[in-house]
This record gives C-alpha cells, sequence and structure tokens, in this order.
C-alpha cells in the first residue's frame, strides 16, 4: 500500500521513502522507514497531513504515492 | 588547523572575541532568546554571498551569533550553508529546543554534540508543556546527552539568566561512540571534528574545501542519530500530553477545503482592507502627498534651484519630474516604505502564526498543474502587495525551474497593491460583467502561462513536504523586529535601483527618446488594440511603476471596452522598473530579458485578442 492510500484516522508504518534528499528531509522532521505515522487528514486529490507524536508534516499527494506504507498494529 | 570558510574573516569577527551561537529548528523561538540576551544593538547584515540574513551582537565579552532555523546542519540551500558555516566556528553553541517538539528537535541537538562542540541547551516553551499535561525529566535529558538542559519560556523571560549562568558549563556532551572510528579512518588531520562529521555525512562543499571525497555515510549516521533522538525522547517523556483543542480544530479548519478556502478569502479580504485600503491609501496619501511631494518636494525644488537655473539638465536630473532628488526618495519614502512596512508586517504575523504552510497545504494540489507544490503560494500572495519582494522570495522554492516559473508568473499576471488600487478604480463603475471578464482573462493567462512553462521547462519540480507548526498567537515584540530588520534590508536594496531608475528615465526624456518610443509605439496601440493614440503614453509610464500605467488611463475618454482592454494590457505589461531589476538580480540578463519581453508580447497580444472578442 501506498501513503496516498491511507485513510483518514488510519495508523501505518512507513515501509520505504524513496528520493535520498527526502528521505533525509523526513529523518531531520522525526519520520523514518519503520516510523508509525497518523493519517490525519488528506485533502481531495491534494496533500495527505500525517502526524507522530506533536509533530505534522504535510505530503503532497505526487511524494504520498511513492511513500510505501503497512497497516500499523 | 585548516578552514575553508573562514567565519573571524568573513563575518569580522574581532580577534580574542568568542562566538556564541544560537541555534535550533525553524520557530523555536531563536529570535526572542537573540533581543533578551542582548538587548538593543544588533547589527542586522547579509552572509557574504547570500541574501540570508545575520543577526548578531556583543554579548559581554563575547559575540552572539543567530543562525537561520534549521532542522538539520548540511547544505541543503542556502539558509542551512549559513547555519553550518556558522555553526562549524562557533566557540559555544546554545541550541534551541521546542520542548513539546523535542524529539524532532533532538536531531539538531545529537548532530551538534556529534560534531564536538561545546553546547548548553534551552529546553523552551516549557509553559505549553505544562498546559499540555505533558511531562519532560530534564535532569535525565541532561544526563543522557551530557550537557547543561535549561528549561526556559523565553517570551517570558523566564530561565534567561540560567541559560547564562549555564554557558560557563557548556560542554561537549555524549556523541555516537560509533561515530569515532569512522572519523578517525577519515584521517583527521587538520581538520576539525566538525567538518570531519559534515564529509562524513556527504557535505560535498565542505568535502571539496578539505581536498576529500564526500561520504556515503549520511543515511546510516541519520538513521542511528534519529533511533538515538527518539529513545532519549522516549525516557525523558514520561507523559505525552494532549494538544490544545482549539488549536487542533482551527489547524484543521484552515486545510480542509471546505472552510479553508473561506478562511483564506477572509484573510486575503482583512489583508486588503489593511494593506490595499488603510496603506496604499490613507498612510501613502499622507506620507506620499503631504509629507513626501508637498513639503519635501518644494523644499527640495527651491533649495537646488537656488544653485541651478531650471530646464537645464543637471536641474532635471536632480529636481525634475524623474529626478534622483525628487522622484527617488519620494517615491521610496513616500509610496514604497508604507506598503513595504505594512506588506512586512502581515507578513510577519501570517509567518508568526503558523499559518503559512496550512495555506501551502491547501492549494497544494491546484498549483501542481502549474509546476508549482503548494510553498509557491507564498510568493503569490506576496505579489499583491509588492511584485519586487515577492520576486525576492522566490528563493525559497525548491528548484530551479519552479523559482523561474513563479518569477514569470508575478512579473506577467500578478497586479501589485499600488496597481490593484487604480485598477479597482477603473472597472468599479462598469458593473460585474466587466469585473468577470477582467478577472477570467488574467487567471485564464495565469493557468496558461504555468501550464505552458510546466511543459517547456526541463527537470522536474520537487514535491510538497513540510512540517506544519502549532498555530501560536504571533507576539508583538518579534512581529516588529522582524518587520523592522526585513524592511530595513529592502529599503536598503532598493534605494540605488530608483536612484539609477531616476537618472535613466530623465536622460530618456531629455533627450527626446521618450517621445520617439510614443511615436514608435503607437500603431501598436491604435490598429491592435482599438485604443486612442495617447494611451501609449500610460503604458510607457506604466514601465516605470505600474500603478502610474493604469492611473494614465484615467485621464482618457474611453468606451466600457476600451477601457477593459487597457486595464488588461495595463495587467499583463511588464513590471515596474523596481521589479526588473530584482527579477534581473535574481534570474540574471537572460532570464530577466525574456520575462521583459515576453511579458510585452502577452500583454498586447492578448489585449488585441480581447478587443477583437468584444
Amino acid at each position: 500500500m501506498t501513503l496516498d492510500k491511507v485513510k483518514r484516522g488510519q495508523k501505518v508504518e512507513i515501509c520505504r521513502i524513496p528520493d535520498d534528499l527526502v528521505r533525509a528531509q523526513a529523518i531531520r522532521f522525526g519520520v523514518c522507514e519503520g516510523s508509525v505515522v497518523t493519517c490525519l487528514e488528506k485533502l481531495p486529490a491534494g496533500p495527505v497531513i500525517i502526524s507522530k507524536g506533536h509533530q505534522e508534516l504535510a505530503i503532497g499527494r505526487g511524494l504520498a504515492c511513492k511513500i510505501a506504507v503497512k497497516e500499523a498494529s | 588547523m585548516k578552514h575553508c570558510h573562514n567565519l573571524a574573516e568573513t563575518m569580522a569577527i574581532p580577534g580574542g572575541k568568542r562566538s556564541i551561537v544560537l541555534a535550533g529548528n525553524p520557530n523555536v523561538g531563536k529570535s526572542v532568546f537573540f533581543n533578551e540576551l542582548t538587548g538593543r544593538y544588533v547589527d542586522v547584515s547579509n552572509f557574504p554571498g547570500t541574501t540570508v540574513e545575520i543577526h548578531r551582537a556583543d554579548f559581554g565579552r563575547d559575540i552572539l551569533i543567530d543562525t537561520p532555523g534549521v532542522y538539520g546542519v548540511s547544505s541543503f540551500n542556502d539558509e542551512e550553508r549559513v547555519a553550518r558555516d556558522i555553526i562549524l566556528h562557533a566557540d559555544t553553541v546554545i541550541n534551541i529546543v521546542d520542548a513539546p517538539h523535542i524529539e524532532r528537535d533532538l536531531f539538531l541537538t545529537l548532530q551538534v554534540i556529534d560534531m564536538g562542540l561545546p553546547v548548553v541547551v534551552a529546553l523552551n516553551m516549557m509553559d505549553e508543556v505544562e498546559e499540555s499535561g505533558m511531562r519532560i525529566d530534564v535532569e535525565k535529558l541532561a544526563e543522557l546527552l551530557g550537557v547543561p538542559v535549561v528549561p526556559t519560556v523565553a517570551v517570558k523571560k523566564k530561565g534567561i539568566a540560567q541559560l547564562k549562568e549555564a554557558l560557563n558549563r557548556a560542554s561537549h556532551g555524549i556523541a555516537d561512540p560509533w561515530l569515532e572510528e569512522k572519523l578517525n579512518s577519515l584521517g583527521r588531520e587538520g581538520i576539525s571534528r566538525g567538518d570531519a562529521l559534515l564529509v562524513l555525512e556527504g557535505d560535498e562543499e565542505v568535502a571539496r574545501c578539505h581536498g576529500l571525497s564526500p561520504g556515503t555515510w549520511r543515511e546510516d549516521i541519520y538513521l542511528r542519530r534519529r533511533r538515538r533522538a527518539n529513545e532519549i525522547a522516549n525516557t525523558v517523556v514520561t507523559a505525552p500530553g494532549r494538544g490544545k483543542k482549539w488549536n487542533k480544530l482551527a489547524a484543521q479548519w484552515m486545510t480542509r477545503p471546505l472552510t479553508g478556502i473561506p478562511v483564506l478569502l477572509g484573510f486575503l479580504y482583512i489583508m486588503y482592507l489593511f494593506i490595499g485600503v488603510f496603506v496604499a491609501q490613507t498612510v501613502v496619501g499622507l506620507t506620499e502627498e503631504i509629507i513626501m511631494q508637498e513639503i519635501y518636494g518644494e523644499f527640495i525644488v527651491s533649495l537646488v534651484g537656488r544653485f541651478l537655473a531650471e530646464g537645464t539638465f543637471l536641474a532635471e536630473l536632480l529636481t525634475g519630474e524623474f529626478g534622483v532628488l525628487t522622484m527617488a526618495p519620494i517615491y521610496l519614502l513616500g509610496l514604497l516604505l508604507p506598503l513595504v512596512v505594512g506588506f512586512y508586517l502581515a507578513l510577519s504575523v501570517m509567518e508568526d502564526s503558523g499559518y503559512l504552510p496550512r495555506l501551502a497545504t491547501l492549494v497544494d494540489r491546484s498549483l501542481n498543474g502549474l509546476g508549482l507544490n503548494g510553498r509557491a503560494i507564498i510568493p503569490v500572495i506576496l505579489g499583491f502587495g509588492c511584485v519586487t519582494m515577492a520576486t525576492i522570495t522566490t528563493r525559497l522554492l525548491g528548484s530551479k525551474r519552479e523559482r523561474i516559473i513563479a518569477t514569470v508568473l508575478l512579473g506577467v499576471t500578478i497586479p501589485c497593491s499600488a496597481q490593484l488600487g487604480v485598477i479597482a478604480g477603473l472597472i468599479a463603475p462598469l458593473g460585474v460583467g466587466y469585473l468577470a471578464i477582467y478577472l477570467a482573462t488574467i487567471l485564464a493567462v495565469f493557468v496558461a502561462l504555468g501550464t505552458i512553462l510546466n511543459r517547456v521547462l526541463p527537470g522536474e519540480s520537487t514535491h510538497l513536504l513540510i512540517d506544519l507548526p502549532p498555530l501560536r498567537l504571533p507576539r508583538l515584540r518579534n512581529v516588529l523586529t522582524k518587520t523592522y530588520t526585513k524592511s530595513l534590508a529592502f529599503m536598503k536594496e532598493a534605494a540605488p535601483l530608483f536612484a539609477l531608475a531616476a537618472v535613466l528615465i530623465t536622460v530618456l526624456d531629455y533627450t527626446g527618446a521618450m517621445q520617439w518610443l510614443q511615436d514608435v509605439l503607437s500603431p501598436l496601440t491604435v490598429s491592435w488594440l482599438g485604443l486612442p493614440r495617447e494611451a501609449t503614453t500610460a503604458f510607457i509610464m506604466g514601465i516605470m511603476r505600474r500603478d502610474f500605467g493604469a492611473a494614465g488611463l484615467y485621464g482618457l475618454t474611453l468606451l466600457p471596452a476600451q477601457t477593459l482592454v487597457g486595464l488588461v494590457v495595463i495587467t499583463l505589461f511588464v513590471p515596474c522598473i523596481a521589479s526588473i531589476m530584482v527579477i534581473i538580480k535574481e534570474r540574471g540578463w537572460k532570464d530577466g530579458t525574456y520575462i521583459w519581453t515576453g511579458s510585452l508580447v502577452i500583454a498586447f497580444l492578448v489585449g488585441g485578442l480581447l478587443a477583437r472578442l468584444l
């Protein structure tokens, strides 16, 4: 599954983030492969907003559909 | 020790003074600390070779230097490069950590510790931590990091004295032991630990200046550091706490389209009332017409008139219609300064409140088709105030193609606040129908231009990936300080451009070149656009200042359709001289010339087509 398929309120684990720079930036924001995040909001055909603790990130749809995730228990 | 980028030299730090550097993520309150620690005498300068502003001030016997907010030290963009160079040369680092976001912020803290610099951590916004029910074990944090940690609430001046005291105890902290072997394998002779670490992390610039090849360890080091940051955060945060309810709700309203769009429209309307009506009309009416034109203008003309006969070239150059001592200061101080101050005030409020990133999220989808991501909304919004300033902010966009697209859209389609006032005055009597045609035409050009550039320009645009900071009420003092420093920097940049423009136009006028241009352009005006010959003057004035062009149409008797065509041409027409100068400065002569001629072609093409359709 990719991040753009996630439903609002759903918890997922990040499996793979493409692109070295994007990955490095995400790690600095606090999100890396293996992180469990919650989908806070999904704008129609637009960005996905995820949260991890108090941290919130907005991710463009084009990037979200390249981020592999799996359902977190 | 070899220094490739000698900070003491580039920043002119007096010998013997230690540099104490403030470092932290964006929006953690660094500038509040800076003001609290140093008081009034702050030196703001551009970091050599960049446009990033650096604040520094005397701090006891040392010097305190502020750095741009960054999530980590590397060279992803200009601001990071500046922060990197300053941090690498710090004698002591004060790392400001946003306590509610401790997990995110510890990445930078650990990176600075890994760099081997003496650190003190200020754990800021402890009031928010307490209010939310979150709990942080400060002593444990100090123990795990191996550096002094001082809990603070900078805006309430809490913990500042303790922080000053703790500076003497700044220590190297506990670095990741795994790094030692890697650092040693690099052969660290003549290279500082900080530089060595960045080389390992693949920083090409730092590697190049030491004659080393950039390391391939970034991913490993970053992941280890992220895990360690998370572990430390998990250990010291003993209760997670909850965000404020109103805060979450408001944040939701701002990003969901159904509520976000009305919120945006309301916001734009308030901005229009403040900048477009209050500043552009009431304040400018006072500063430009009364203070600068009547009082200053008459004074300077009569003063120069005592020494120079009227009508001579020198008199024209100094105090003529476009004089260096008349037009330049009158526009700069009377018109531009109030608009710039008003705009930076609004921008600072938006920045400090956390609204901008949410707005960027809201509009991301709409901008994707134009080859931009949501962040580009910031220059576009600014453009409605002043295209010149907005062009400067295109720097924050992620790739060169995005910067080009945004600059073109700004230069061609976005009317600035001065122009908007005149346009509104001309179009209002024509009724809603004409207004709708005007708006639709400009919007169509905006979308078409963006779409075409997106197809034509090589490369790929970056995707939106931004941190959404919590919504916070902006601090008055912080907003005022920001507005002051940014306005001052803008004026310093604009003043020489204005003087130059004054000279240029006076020469054109005096030599009769202006008249010649009017003659050359008139066939285009009359036969293609169907406007009276005199409209040419308005266009030529429009090159100098966009609202002049629109104002020039006031004096003509025009049919409604002619007015509309005239306004469309004036809007799409070349940006004012100040904007062109800034575009050339930002994008270079080649792109600048393309944009300039391109906007001329588009303006007359669209205007002519519209004249035939109506």
